[in-house]
């Protein structure tokens, strides 16, 4: 056995194309370079073909007059204003419907979902065929259900399905009465914010008192006396200044009231009704994930059914719910692009595709939907992992 | 001789049926049914709604339903009219492709079911070997099948393509062709390398925060813009990459689920034993990982076949568009209840049969953590 092996010698540093840091350094510049080259000549090439067809780039656009009308606006918009206050149009409708369509969304998820648990076969059958038929067709499929098959098909407006004499459903939309502040309703708005400030202030009270002597205060009731009892009084005060207009049918179609146009309550309920099939799922998977000695443990504590129910089943449900219930949110406000092949008046429809059309501005337009869109996800996904951080458990 | 007065020794007593209130339909009724006054009202409600529901849906769609004849005078029953669905079936299936060239679109079908369909069972010996062929082989021939222009066969411009086919197209080449962009989407978010692993993670989180409609309108205005002067490709194609690149982002997130998953020692067994990146990766990680992720995978691609009806947006017949067209069509003005019920119904199978196998998929593999 040879001796002169030295072992204190410290080991051959190796030659640089085969140290770890090196190859990292070189292959990233490698990368980086590759994507830089490639981003340029996509920027050449566009620059190019914008040049050849004379098309000046730029945002200039969005200040030229629009020259079309929109069907449905929650800002004052006429044909004379311009592509920046149709984006804007386009846009609120956008967050319009997205924001009722996750409200409906959540009440039939969570309505389905728990009808799914139910030990009622019937019942749970029912939520179990609903869900598997809504979740496995196309969203897009069920808007045009919606939509041509089912809200084209409804009678003209002087033969209107009516409720009530007050709610109206015809092929121009769903017409119900609107609601006509009269002067004195800022009070009844002024007590529903004193009610709700007070309502924090109380439990937060309350909450003190718990922890300092043990003793519960009926938080729910008392808010709900107080949500409910301030704002009535200042009604009574006032004398319910507040007037309803009714839709009446003069001439072919009907004056007056709040409509719904067909596009926008087809989207709706096909948004609705598709993500709501998806919450039930994930409020289903929260319930369950529950595990029966969680509840057997309260009940051995001695808690009532209710209140197992509000501190220790949902607080753990609701860990595992969240999560997916904002990416399911984030699927709805995406998914209301589809508006377009209705030609309800969002995002998409007016900005991608009628100012797309009308300007020509492809990059500027497209890019910006996307970063619209984008904004939207990157918020919604930050709150998510705020969220994901507060109620991460913490484990030993 | 009456029981009740018999005596018996301690221990010889005959074992008598549980009470009839116990066992039987009565008694599962009441287990199920009518457990207490709220149960019986929901089981009554909801019997009440099925009987209002049920049968005119059973009336319109089987009794009352028009199936001979082939044009819209032949439905006169006021029941569904299957009619229009018989005499379109094959548009709906092929879109505009040449009839004397349809058998291509069959036989490229045929193949591909006849080889998927073995792989999905896990004791299919030469499993891995009809992977491949599906993954690499599969899709020449099927290009020149369904594209023609070699071998004798004539050229079908994609424009002519349409229908199921064209769904199943645009579905299969998205999920197949974003599958190894997604692999290296994964690792790439995963290495150590920061610049790398940033631009990943824009790639990623850029495709995913936008909704596809956008990305297949960039596709259809941006991409002929990005192209040097004079090179021109076709709608479906700018369609296929648009879709490519969007799942990939998906593929990815659920490639790096996978990823996540396996167990540090692993990757430091596999260290330890002197093995490079590459090899780690693919002799070891990947294995593992794309296994376990099948069922995520799978669930992409009902995402996926799902979504392939927005491509109608952009002025493509697939199978919900040339429905819609149809139906719109005047000699069959009308019956579009019809029409969608069909696709509905074809989208239905397909979907709930693959998130079937993905969840029996959930189960095999879900071993060693079941109580």
């Amino acid at each position: 056995m040879s001796t002169n092996h030295d072992i204190s010698t410290a080991p051959a540093k190796p030659p640089i194309w085969n140290d770890p840091v090196y190859r990292g350094i070189f292959f990233q510049v490698l990368v980086l370079g590759a994507v830089v080259l490639f981003g340029l000549y996509i920027f050449n090439n566009t620059a190019e073909n914008l040049e050849r067809q004379g098309i000046a780039s730029g945002f200039g656009f969005m200040n030229t007059t629009a020259g079309f009308g929109i069907i449905t606006h929650l800002v004052e918009y006429t044909e004379e204003s311009s592509y920046g206050r149709a984006f804007l149009v386009g846009l609120l409708n956008t967050l319009l419907v997205s924001a009722v369509g996750v409200v409906l969304a959540t009440l039939i998820g969570l309505l389905v979902g728990i009808a799914r648990l139910s030990k009622n076969l019937l019942v749970s059958g029912i939520a179990t065929v609903y869900i598997e038929v809504i979740r496995n067709i196309p969203l897009l499929l069920q808007i045009f259900f919606w939509y041509f098959a089912v809200l084209r098909s409804v009678p003209a407006p002087k033969n209107s399905i009516a409720l009530l004499d007050t709610f109206f459903l015809n092929n121009r939309g769903l017409y119900s009465p609107a609601p006509m502040p009269q002067p004195g309703f800022m009070w009844i708005v002024i007590a529903l914010i004193v009610a709700i400030v007070g309502i924090i202030i109380m439990r937060n009270w309350a909450h003190k008192r718990q922890e300092r002597t043990g003793q519960p205060f009926h938080t729910f009731y008392v808010s709900l006396a107080i949500l409910i009892g301030l704002p009535a009084l200042a009604a009574i005060i006032t004398g319910l200044p507040l007037a309803w207009e009714y839709p009446v049918l003069k001439g072919f179609n009907f004056q007056g009231g709040l409509v719904m146009i067909p596009e926008f309550v087809a989207l709706l309920l096909a948004l609705s009704i598709y993500t709501g099939a998806f919450i039930a799922e994930i409020v289903r998977a929260g319930i369950l994930s529950v595990s029966h000695g969680q509840t057997e443990a309260a009940s051995a504590l001695g808690l009532r059914n209710n209140i197992t129910l509000r501190l220790v089943v949902l607080p753990q449900a609701l860990r595992v719910i969240i999560p997916p219930l904002t990416s399911q949110y984030l699927n709805l406000v995406k998914n209301s692009s589809l508006a377009a092949a209705i030609a309800y008046p969002e995002l998409v429809s007016i900005f991608a595709g009628t100012v797309l059309n009308q300007t020509g501005q492809a990059v500027e337009v497209i890019l910006i939907t996307m970063g619209v869109y984008l904004t939207i996800s990157l918020t919604i996904s930050l709150f998510m992992n705020w969220y994901n951080k507060k109620m991460a458990l913490v484990e030993r | 001789m009456n029981p009740a007065n018999q005596t018996y020794e301690p221990g010889t007593h005959p074992d008598l049926p549980p009470p009839s209130s116990a066992v039987g339909a009565i008694a599962w009724m009441r287990q199920h049914l009518f457990s207490g006054p709220w149960n019986t009202i929901l089981t009554l409600l909801a019997a009440y709604l099925l009987i209002l529901v049920i049968p005119p849906i059973i009336r319109w769609v089987f009794v009352d339903a028009n199936l001979s004849g082939d044009t819209r005078e032949a439905c006169t029953s006021g029941g569904a009219c299957w009619v229009f669905i018989k005499v379109r079936f094959a548009q709906f299936m092929y879109g505009f492709y040449p009839i004397e060239e349809r058998w291509r679109v069959d036989l490229t079908f045929i193949v591909f079911f006849a080889v998927l369909i073995p792989m999905m069972f896990e004791r299919m010996p030469g499993r891995k070997w009809l992977t491949v062929f599906l993954l690499f082989i599969f899709p020449i021939i099927a290009f020149f099948l369904l594209y023609g222009g070699s071998f004798g066969l004539a050229v079908v411009e994609t424009p002519k393509w349409g229908g199921l086919m064209l769904t199943l197209v645009i579905a299969v080449i998205g999920i197949v062709a974003s599958l190894p962009i997604g692999v290296v989407l994964a690792l790439g978010r995963r290495s150590n390398m920061p610049i790398v692993r940033t631009i990943c993670v824009i790639f990623i989180e850029f495709w995913r925060g936008v909704p596809l409609i956008t990305v297949l309108f960039m596709a259809s205005v941006m991409f002929p813009l990005f192209m040097p002067e004079g090179a021109n490709f076709d709608k479906l194609l700018r369609a296929l990459i648009g879709v490519m690149l969007f799942s990939a982002a998906y593929m990815a997130e659920v490639i790096r689920g996978g990823l996540q998953a396996i167990p540090k020692g692993q990757y430091e067994a596999a260290e330890a034993m002197g093995l490079g990146y590459w090899r780690v990766m693919g002799l070891v990680i990947l294995p593992q990982a794309l296994k376990m992720v099948i069922p995520g995978i799978v669930n992409t691609f009902i995402g996926l076949f799902k979504d392939t009806t927005l491509v109608l947006i952009i002025g493509l017949f697939d199978f919900l568009g040339i429905v819609q067209a149809a139906a719109t069509d005047p000699k069959w003005l009308g019956y579009s209840v019809e029409g969608y019920v069909f696709c509905a119904f074809v989208y239905w199978v397909f979907c709930f049969s693959m998130s079937r196998y993905s969840m029996y998929l959930e189960r095999k593999l879900d071993t060693g953590h079941a109580r």
